[in-house]
């Protein structure tokens, strides 16, 4: 059943949090308000306030958090690596939306800007979620080819161009995690919803003109919950990153349960 | 150190109230009002079958300005879930998922609710008159 509010060690307004103020002879201010959360410290969580001279600054969400923990705060804890919205490890939630910290520009935003973990996930520490269910959520769609033939000899499995094209754009999923939990129905039901990011992978395969398994893969997703908590809110597609279609794809698998009945 | 519970991180409390999952618990709602809305359809009809004095009862209730304000509500959710209803049809039929699609077909449904809504009263005002 879905739980709307908060459980009592998650409330983030129950104990103030720091502020670390701007700089003397900054030029141009902005607020960063960060949850913050330390494991080893027994407290709740809360949220510290950063002012960053944002003159003196990359011009993205990432060049500030690092800008943060190199100069200011060396405890502040993020996932991040290629700095290029390709790996998917800077997800989180700014200004009230998941995006990259990579790719989101900072001039983007008016006012203070905002920033909290993947939403509705078990958080490590600060802005580190707990991905450990979203990946088993993945594996459990079998993302990779499955065939029952013999390759052929001496070359690959073919495949014609229009074949391939149908795969390009789930493939271009970098399993950043940001629509999975930008997605109402995922925060209800994750335990038993695969959730867009696990379907969208399932959906790449399915299409696949070389993968022979399509009949099983439909079979695993046809479940009340598994595959049919997607109720088309769209949360999912307007939080991509990458510009994909998580709930096209889902209404794709949706239509090929339904078209295989007849 | 002692193993201590995650704490959950915010979801509703922080995400930004897109037009997407606005419109959607729009749609949940209104569905909720109809079928509880249905039980005022119910009391009409059996008032109706019951005899003049139980029906003026209702006509009464209705005719008030809350009651008349009641079914305003049930009508705009009547046509609020009408339009959105069609929009999930096409979703299902796998039409209007691109994102500029998806936006301008949501706020399709709210304007066609809205002037429905308002197109039915201005018909049974008038007629009233």
């Amino acid at each position: 059943m879905a739980e709307f509010s908060l459980p009592a060690n998650s409330r983030y307004k129950d104990i103030p949090g720091k502020v670390h103020a701007a700089p003397i002879g900054a030029t141009k201010v902005k607020a960063f308000r960060i949850y913050r959360f330390d494991p080893e410290s027994g407290e709740k969580p809360r949220i510290d306030t950063y002012e960053v001279d944002t003159g003196k600054c990359g011009p993205m969400v990432l060049d500030a958090l690092l800008k943060i923990k190199n100069e200011v705060d060396s405890s502040l804890t993020f996932r991040r690596s290629c700095r290029e919205g390709i790996c998917g490890s800077c997800a989180m939630n700014i200004d009230g939306t998941n995006t990259l910290a990579c790719i989101k520009a900072i001039d983007d935003m008016a006012g203070e800007v905002r920033i909290f973990p993947l939403p509705h996930m078990p958080v490590v520490k600060d802005l580190v979620p707990d991905l450990t269910n979203f990946y088993a959520q993945y594996a459990a769609v079998k993302p990779w080819l499955q065939t029952r033939t013999p390759a052929p000899p001496d070359q690959e499995r073919l495949q014609s161009k229009e074949d391939q094209e149908k795969v390009d754009k789930p493939s271009a999923c970098i399993l950043c995690a940001c629509c999975s939990t930008s997605c109402p129905s995922y925060w209800w039901n994750s335990d038993r919803y695969l959730g867009p990011a696990a379907l969208l992978a399932a959906y790449r395969w399915i299409v696949d003109s070389r993968d022979e398994a399509t009949g099983e893969r439909l079979d695993e997703l046809e479940d009340p919950f598994r595959l049919y908590r997607c109720h088309t809110i769209m949360n999912c597609t307007e939080a991509c990153p990458k510009d994909l279609n998580p709930a096209k794809a889902i209404s794709e698998i949706k239509r090929l349960i339904a078209e295989r009945q007849y | 150190m002692a193993v201590r519970e995650r704490p959950l991180s915010p979801h509703l409390q922080v995400y930004k109230p897109l037009y997407t999952m606005v419109l959607s618990i729009l749609h949940r709602a209104t569905g909720i009002a109809l079928s509880v809305g249905s039980l005022l359809l119910a009391w009409w009809l059996v008032a109706a079958a019951s005899g003049a004095e139980a029906y003026a009862l209702v006509a009464t209730c209705l005719g008030s300005l809350p009651g008349q304000l009641l079914l305003v509500g049930f009508s705009f959710a009547f046509f609020y879930h009408l339009s959105a209803g069609l929009r999930h049809l096409a979703w299902d039929l796998g039409y209007g998922f691109e994102k500029r699609t998806a936006r301008r077909s949501g706020a399709l449904v709210v304007v066609s609710a809205v002037v429905l809504t308002t197109l039915l009263w201005c018909l049974l005002l008038g007629g009233a008159a």
